[in-house]
Parts: structure tokens; C-alpha cells; sequence
């Protein structure tokens, strides 16, 4: 045993050294906000919003369609993948004891860590091999192929929370099972749902990979599931590798509202989730 | 009286439902659709992924893909090598780098801060796993890597140039930007896993170390990390699945070029990353099956480390642990 003096100068080094890693964690985050907000909100305008994007040369210009194209996509995926996720869920919780229960969880916790990227060559040679082009419901796909095995656990966990006696009450006044489910038990877990899904969608919208040869681009308005639609990540991605100043301007004030949209959606489902835990 | 009608648990703990309801019949039947959804889920990518692979292993065997060097979609030669050793190379950098910093983190906020400050420590982090990977890269790209190239690289170089690992040209773009990207991005997985692992060891543990004189340090050397230590692997295991797939900040940053260097400077490549820069384009069958076959490779890697950070996880914690 080494003498007093050592142990504490050690015990203080390495408590040092935790702290240290804390202060460390937090470079990144304050340098990537401090540099999209300064970089991307000089190029902020009404039209920003609204426009096409420029050709190449030309001042001004927007990501208007690459915005609309985002929620379009991201909507469509959740529709998809919101029932399938909140369903297995539902599975899981209500049916999920045996053998075959086991199996669908361990497969969803595996699922979940898949790379987005393979998930979107599955959706591309289930949707747009078939179709013969790209388009936003094969983009859609792959993000609820994304959504799905997280909403599964999420939903698992909240119904699991539901006390038993609501359930005993509704099944003794001779409500059957499903409609003890639907109007009881989904109802009571209702907010935190609420919370989950909000999350799946903030993680969707961030998503580029799998849209990349599912959804692709357009440089036009599309609001047709089935023709190549811009979504906002992809417009940074091309933006940023390419070699002209103005597109790189372009991709900073682009993350600039990607992250706005992907915090308000955070905010939202934290705040949601707060008032619930107040609430109860 | 033989009644043979089941009757509904009441509990609702995975028994039948009464036989005679249709509509709880076709309740449970609608249920174990949605579950087997999952189930039809991981079977279509096992399926697709082999199957659009198969113009690539017709003309080429999987070990000599593996071990191929060359990789020219103009005239044919597909191999594996440089994809996977960009891939394992730069999860390397990210998991020796964002592992200390994650374990001193998830240690800070669950035994040495004052409890009304955990949040403080927690929250921020949590943030880092909300920025979108493509604004890492943007990030990445225009700021981490001139960073890099004028102060970090010069600098390894000067003091470790001896070191095949800090040779060569310090361009920014490469391994080690990859490296330190993904670093950052994994580590709210994992101190986030590890936070979780490291509450889950008894206050008694730690209370009676310190009882017998051992200093905050000690208490966590011998009380809490060795009880934790399957579930901190778990957690790192994860953060490694996490790297492996990661796809955009990567590309943005690794300079795409398929080769090996031993150096942490020079350009490279991984396995997402080229899928992501030619799959759109890709045009003949072989190409489209050797990219697909490079998918494979990485839904094999990623599958053997999530279970096995599953299982590890369900071995100590007895319950299963949010994680990713």
C-alpha cells in the first residue's frame, strides 16, 4: 500500500482527469452550434425558404423544395413506420412471453443497430428496383425501415408502465381484451407514445445515407410519392462536397434549419415528457 | 360441467384470450402480425442483401473479395480490403479516443458530482447524439479538418513522426479525421450505456470501499468498475457497432480513396462510405453486387457486435438497458 500522501495526489489526478473528459465532451458540441448558427445565419432570408435553388453561378436562390421534400418524405416514412413500430410494440408487451416473443425482441434490439445505409439498399431494391426510379416513398421506406425496431422497444417499455389495475378494471366490467388494449391501455400510454414518435421523427429527418439512392434529388417541386424528391440532408451533403463557395454557404444556413427543426422536435417530445412526469 | 372455454387472463401476461370473442381472436391475430413484422423484416435484408450480391460472387469467390486490394468499377476488379481496413482503422482512432472520455463522463455525473448537477453533464451530451450526421460532416469538413492539418498533424508528426502511424503528408482529409469524427459521435452512446451501467452498482458497494479509508478514486477501482465491467464492454461494443455503420461524416472526411496506409494521415476509405458515393451510379450488375457485397460485410460486423453487447448487457444488468 503506497503512503497516504500518493493515494489522495492520485485520487485528486483522476478526478481531474473526469472532469476533464466533461470539459472535452463539450468542445465539439459548442463548436459545431457556435459554427452553423454564425456561418448559417447570414444566409437566412424569406427566400430561403421559399425559393428553388440557384443554378450554379447565380446569386440568391433557396432549399424551398429540399425543405417541403424533407417533410414530405419524412411524413410518408412516418405513416409507414409509426402502426408497424408502435404494433410490434404492442406485440411485445401484450403477447411477447414466450419463446416467439423472445425471439422478436432480441431481433428488434438487433435490428436497431443496422446501419441506416443498409436499410436504405434494402428499400431500393424493394421499391425502386420494382418501380424503375427513385422516389420519395422508396426514401419513406427506408426511414421507417429505420424507425421501426427503435418504436418497438420504446413502445414496449411505456405499455409495460401502464398499472395493472387499470387493466383488471376495464377486464372486469367485461371489456374484451382488444378494446381494453386500445381504449385503456394504449390510452394511458398515449403521451409517452407521443414522445417516442417524436423522437423516431427527429432521428428520420436527420437521416442522409439511406436517401441517397432511394429518394435522391430533384432541383424542382415534387409532392409525388412516386417521382425523385430533394430532401434537406441530402442538398447539405451535395452542397458541401462540391467545390463552389456560394453551395458551401448554401449547406451552412441548410444545417442551420436541419438543426432547428431536429431541436424543435427534441424540445418538444423533453417538454411533452416533462409535463407527463409532473402530471402523474 | 366440462366448459372448455379458455377464459382471458385478466392479467394480460401472454395467455390465450377467450376463445368465444371474435374480436379479441382477431385482436391477437393482428398483434402477432406487427411482431412478425419484425421478424419478415430482418429476413428481407438477409435475403435482398445475398441475393442482389450474387453477380459479384459468380464471378469472384467471397475469400478472394475479401482479400482484394484493387477496386475499379471501370474495369472490374473488386476487392474488399481497403474498405474494411478504412472501416477497422478509423473505428480504431474513434474507440481509443472517445472511450476514456465517455467512462470519465458517465464516472463524473454518477459518482462525483453533486447529484442536482448530473443533468447539467447528462443533457449536453445528449444533444451531441441529436446533431444529424451530415452536419458532423459539414462540421467536419470545414472546420475539423484545417484544424487538423495546420495544428493537430504537424504536431504528431513532430513529436511521433518517428512512428509509421504519423508519416506522410498531413492533408487533413483521411484516417485519422474519420477517426476523431466518429469519436464524436459515438460518445453519447457510449457514456450514455455506461451511465446506465454504472447506476445499476449497489450504494453499498461503494459506501462500504470508502467505509474502510479507500479515497472517491479507489471506491471507484475497486467497488464500481469491476462490478460494471461486462456492462462498460457492452457499452463499448455498441459504440463500436455505431462507428462501423456511420456513413456520412465518414465520407465527408476520410478522402475517399481506396488504398491502405499505415499512416493516420494519408486518405482512405470505408465500407459505407463507398456504398454511399457509388451506389446511385452504379450501372453494370457487378458493381451494383460487389457494393451490395460490401453491405454484407457490414451487416455481418454490426450484427455479431450488437448482440453480443446485448447479451453481455442482459449478463449483468438482469434487465435490459436503454441504449443506442
Amino acid at each position: 500500500m503506497s503512503s497516504l500522501r500518493v493515494r489522495k495526489l492520485k485520487n485528486r489526478l483522476m478526478i481531474g482527469l473526469c472532469a476533464a473528459s466533461v470539459a472535452l465532451a463539450l468542445v465539439p458540441l459548442v463548436s459545431v452550434f457556435w459554427l452553423v448558427i454564425k456561418e448559417g445565419a447570414a444566409g437566412l432570408s424569406w427566400t430561403f425558404f421559399t425559393a428553388l435553388p440557384a443554378p450554379v453561378g447565380e446569386l440568391g436562390g433557396g432549399v424551398g423544395n429540399a425543405i417541403l421534400g424533407s417533410l414530405f418524405i419524412v411524413g410518408l416514412a412516418s405513416a409507414l413506420g409509426i402502426p408497424l413500430g408502435v404494433g410490434a410494440g404492442l406485440y411485445l408487451a401484450e403477447r411477447g412471453g414466450g419463446w416467439l416473443g423472445n425471439a422478436v425482441r432480441f431481433t428488434a434490439e438487433v435490428l436497431a443497430g443496422v446501419p441506416s445505409i443498409v436499410l436504405g439498399m434494402v428499400a431500393y431494391a424493394l421499391v425502386v428496383v420494382p418501380m424503375g426510379r427513385f422516389s420519395a416513398l422508396a426514401g419513406a421506406v427506408a426511414l421507417a425501415f429505420l424507425m421501426i425496431p427503435g418504436l418497438a422497444r420504446a413502445t414496449e417499455d411505456l405499455i409495460r408502465l401502464v398499472p395493472h389495475s387499470l387493466r383488471e378494471a376495464s377486464l372486469a366490467l367485461g371489456v374484451p381484451q382488444w378494446r381494453t388494449s386500445l381504449r385503456v391501455v394504449l390510452r394511458t400510454a398515449a403521451g409517452g407514445l407521443l414522445t417516442s414518435c417524436l423522437l423516431a421523427i427527429s432521428r428520420a429527418a436527420g437521416e442522409t445515407a439511406p436517401l441517397l439512392f432511394t429518394s435522391l434529388n430533384n432541383q424542382y417541386w415534387n409532392a409525388r410519392p412516386d417521382e425523385p424528391t430533394a430532401s434537406l440532408t441530402v442538398q447539405i451533403f451535395n452542397d458541401a462536397v462540391s467545390p463552389y463557395d456560394a453551395l458551401h454557404r448554401q449547406a451552412w444556413t441548410a444545417a442551420l434549419v436541419l438543426l432547428l427543426l431536429v431541436a424543435l422536435l427534441n424540445l418538444t417530445s423533453r417538454l411533452l415528457a416533462r409535463g407527463r412526469l409532473r402530471g402523474s | 360441467m366440462t366448459e372448455s372455454k379458455t377464459v382471458a387472463s385478466p392479467l394480460g401476461d401472454g395467455r390465450p384470450a377467450g376463445v368465444g370473442n371474435r374480436g379479441d381472436r382477431v385482436w391477437n391475430a393482428t398483434l402477432l402480425g406487427f411482431g412478425g413484422a419484425i421478424l419478415v423484416l430482418a429476413g428481407l435484408i438477409v435475403v435482398i442483401l445475398l441475393r442482389s450480391s450474387q453477380p459479384l460472387f459468380a464471378q469472384v469467390g467471397f475469400l478472394q473479395f475479401l482479400k482484394g486490394t484493387a477496386w475499379n468499377p471501370v474495369t472490374d476488379a473488386f476487392g474488399a480490403l481497403p474498405f474494411i481496413y478504412g472501416t477497422l482503422v478509423t473505428s480504431a482512432v474513434a474507440i481509443v479516443l472517445a472511450v476514456p472520455v465517455a467512462l470519465g463522463l458517465a464516472l463524473f455525473s454518477t459518482q462525483l458530482a453533486p447529484r442536482p448537477l448530473a443533468p447539467l453533464i447528462t443533457v449536453p451530451v445528449e444533444l451531441l447524439a441529436a446533431i444529424p450526421s451530415v452536419v458532423y460532416g459539414l462540421w467536419g469538413l470545414f472546420v475539423m479538418v484545417p484544424f487538423l492539418r495546420t495544428h493537430v498533424e504537424p504536431l504528431l508528426q513532430a513529436r511521433f513522426g518517428f512512428l509509421p502511424l504519423f508519416q506522410g503528408p498531413p492533408i487533413g482529409l483521411g484516417y485519422l479525421a474519420g477517426g476523431v469524427i466518429l469519436a464524436i459521435m459515438i460518445l453519447p452512446t457510449v457514456s450514455a450505456v455506461a451511465t446506465e451501467v454504472i447506476k445499476t452498482v449497489p450504494v453499498a458497494q461503494t459506501e462500504a470501499a470508502l467505509a474502510l479509508g479507500a479515497t472517491r478514486w479507489e471506491a471507484i477501482r475497486l467497488a464500481v468498475l469491476p462490478y460494471s465491467r461486462k456492462g462498460i464492454l457492452g457499452a463499448v461494443l455498441l459504440g463500436l457497432g455505431r462507428a462501423l455503420g456511420e456513413t456520412m461524416a465518414v465520407t465527408m472526411v476520410i478522402g475517399n480513396s481506396p488504398s491502405i496506409s499505415a499512416s493516420l494521415f494519408a486518405p482512405g476509405y470505408s465500407l459505407p462510405s463507398v456504398i454511399a458515393n457509388e451506389f446511385s451510379e452504379a450501372t453494370t450488375a457487378t458493381h451494383v453486387g460487389a457494393l451490395t457485397a460490401l453491405a454484407l460485410i457490414l451487416f455481418g460486423l454490426t450484427l455479431l457486435l450488437n448482440a453480443a453487447a446485448r447479451l453481455l448487457m442482459r449478463a449483468t444488468a438482469g434487465k435490459t438497458i436503454k441504449g443506442t
